[in-house]
């Protein structure tokens, strides 16, 4: 097999403009099968930019880009049945129950009534939301409302995950969880792709790509970059490069 | 076609689960009935008369009484100077003044012609119409029972004389509420269909959810089939439960094929529908679609003939008519409500409603974008 095939993100030359602003400045950079990228940058770096193009929200400038395989240009409906995507902003609804949401994104993603029963079933036994089956979203605390949300995300198996700042807001302990929920679904072979501001998290990545100013400044491994600029934490990583 | 009533299923939990629905779709439609049909009328009743006779003659006072006797005068005061009932008309007390000028019956009596004065509040043109109409009637009623008695009881005793038998057609009694209540459920139906479509996807845009939908497979006339349904029934429903409350409350004639009625209204619903979906796409947040929305309806209601007559619009207006869904679905409702027509007759409407569903379905699909 060739290197480029165990590529499930290929982006060369990314650029997005909105008018003069140019907020993704000629991205180039890959994302192997099954592992968890880290995407760090300031905010306003340009981060959920990329992350809407790759997910076929957004249209690009210019430069090429293939997901799981796909041309993001000629086969974007491809694109979408094999990904999943958690946005910035909340994404289910409130005034309908954990089970109705979990139905109506299995409905149509194409799944059939057996298999979102069971899914859905296994699901919330892995949760322990059982007992919030038939509560309405609105009812439920932040923290459960961000982790079902990466499961429903996650709920068509799709081949990549986006998450786009998925614990924001959570306290400590909820994080910890949601960590955990994301080396299960990499250990199911779901490429994770995520965006964060919590240094922390950037430990817990495979690579880590950290965006200044709608660039790339850094991509490597979290010890190669500590090792890189000579920094004890990502943190130090971070507050250098952003700083320039 | 599964997707689509995935998008349906969710689609009425939540108006549903939205506690002010039930009220909008069953309480709406009755008050509306009952308080536009009764209070939106030409029909005068209780004109407000004053009186100035200066002849008080016994021609003049069997004038006067012929006013009094029917159902539409009430007078109100009577004057014997013309400034004290110019007075009250001024006040807004009195709608009308009838003068009888000093040596009417003389004059009818001797010269075989007499005048009276008829003073009507025009504010109101249409209504000042009526009113005129109205006294015309009375006093060349009068005027025949005077030739008959006075002036010369045996000219008339062996001459012909056409005599006026009216029947109303459609609406024998001349019954105002039967001439609403097709036109008020049309504008009920409207109402609710655009806006529930309108706020529809722009709340989910307001939300964030429109996203997560964007991101899926799911294509856009799935998406928009998926949107429109629930509310393409929930507008049937609701037209079918108006009829029920009108013929209930106001035994209005249901003259014509209750299919006919309900065939025009899916497809007038669709017009409706997409174009509150369109409404949607284009605009940002609830209240841009709202102020959106409110815009259309108000120029479509006012121009639909509901109110006013569309051939007594300039022609320029009845061109623009042409694109005003409400004026082809009141035409069909009336048409068939009232006259019982059959499909031949209204097949122009039909066929116009077909054209403009097909054009804004396809406008609202084609405007829903999942890639920005």
């Amino acid at each position: 097999m060739s290197s480029s095939s165990e590529n499930i993100i290929i982006v060369k030359n990314l650029v997005k403009k909105f008018g003069s602003f140019v907020a993704n400045d000629h991205l180039t950079f890959e994302v192997k099968k099954g592992e968890i990228f880290g995407f760090l940058g300031a905010n306003g770096a340009g981060k959920t930019t990329a992350i809407k193009i790759l997910c076929g929200l957004s249209y690009p400038t210019s430069g090429e880009l293939s997901v799981a395989g796909f041309d993001i240009y000629s086969q974007r409906e491809k694109v979408k049945r094999n990904i999943g995507y958690m946005s910035q902003r909340f994404s289910l609804y409130d005034d309908l129950t954990v089970f109705e949401n979990i139905r109506f994104y299995g409905g149509i993603y194409g799944l059939r009534k057996k298999e979102i029963d069971s899914r859905s079933h296994a699901l919330m036994q892995r949760l322990g939301f059982e007992s919030a089956r038939n509560k309405l979203i609105r009812d439920i605390p932040l923290g459960w409302k961000q982790k079902l949300a990466f499961s429903v995300a996650i709920l068509h198996s799709p081949k990549i995950v986006f998450l786009d700042e998925p614990t924001g807001g959570v306290d400590p302990v909820t994080r910890r969880q949601f960590w955990d929920m994301i080396y299960e679904t990499s250990h199911d072979g779901i490429t994770v792709f995520v965006t964060t501001h919590y240094m922390d998290e950037a430990e817990y990545c495979d690579r880590v790509s950290i965006m200044v100013d709608g660039k790339i400044a850094a991509l490597d491994t979290p010890d190669n970059l500590k090792l890189t600029f000579g920094a004890a934490s990502m943190n130090d990583v971070f507050i250098k490069l952003a700083r320039g | 076609m599964r997707t689509i009533l995935y998008i349906i299923q969710k689609e009425f939990l939540q108006v549903f689960r939205n506690k002010s629905m039930l009220p909008i779709i069953f309480v709406v439609p009755i008050v509306q009935l009952i308080i536009l049909v009764n209070a939106a009328t030409y029909e005068m009743k209780h004109i407000r008369l004053s009186v100035v006779d200066f002849d008080l003659s016994g021609t003049s006072r069997k004038l006067v009484s012929k006013f009094q006797g029917s159902p539409f005068y009430e007078i109100r005061s009577a004057h014997f100077s013309y400034r004290e009932a110019e007075d009250q008309m001024k006040r807004g007390n009195i709608d009308m003044i009838l003068q009888v000028p000093a040596g009417f019956e003389k004059g009818l009596l001797k010269e075989n012609r007499a005048k009276v004065q008829f003073v009507i509040n025009a504010i109101n043109g249409q209504s000042a119409g009526l009113i005129n109409a109205y006294s015309t009637m009375i006093l060349l009623d009068y005027n025949r029972e005077l030739l008959i008695e006075i002036v010369n009881p045996a000219m008339l005793a062996g001459t012909r004389n056409i005599q006026t038998d009216y029947s109303y057609w459609y609406n024998p009694k001349l019954n105002y509420k039967t001439y609403m209540v097709p036109g008020i459920l049309v504008l009920l139906v409207t109402i609710i269909g655009l806006l529930l479509s309108g706020m529809n996807i722009v709340r989910e845009m307001e939300i964030g959810t429109i996203e997560q939908i964007n991101v899926t497979p799911i294509n856009k006339i799935q998406f928009i089939t998926g949107k429109l349904m629930p509310f393409w029934i929930i507008g049937l429903f609701e037209l079918a439960f108006g009829l029920a409350v009108g013929k209930l409350l106001f035994d209005i004639p249901l003259e014509g094929n209750l299919g006919l009625i309900f065939m025009s209204a899916s497809v007038y619903l669709f017009v409706i529908l997409s174009f509150g979906l369109l409404i949607s796409t284009i605009t940002q947040t609830q209240q841009q679609a709202m102020l959106v929305s409110f815009f259309f309806m108000v120029v479509f209601i006012l121009m639909s003939g509901l109110f006013t007559s569309i051939e007594s619009m300039p022609l320029w207006a009845q061109n623009l008519d042409r694109l005003n869904p409400l004026m082809y679905f009141i035409k069909i409702m009336r048409m068939v409500l009232l006259k019982g027509s059959g499909f031949a007759d209204i097949s122009h409407h039909f066929w116009s409603l077909v054209v403009y569903a097909v054009f804004s379905l396809s406008l609202a699909i084609l405007r829903y974008r999942k890639v920005s």
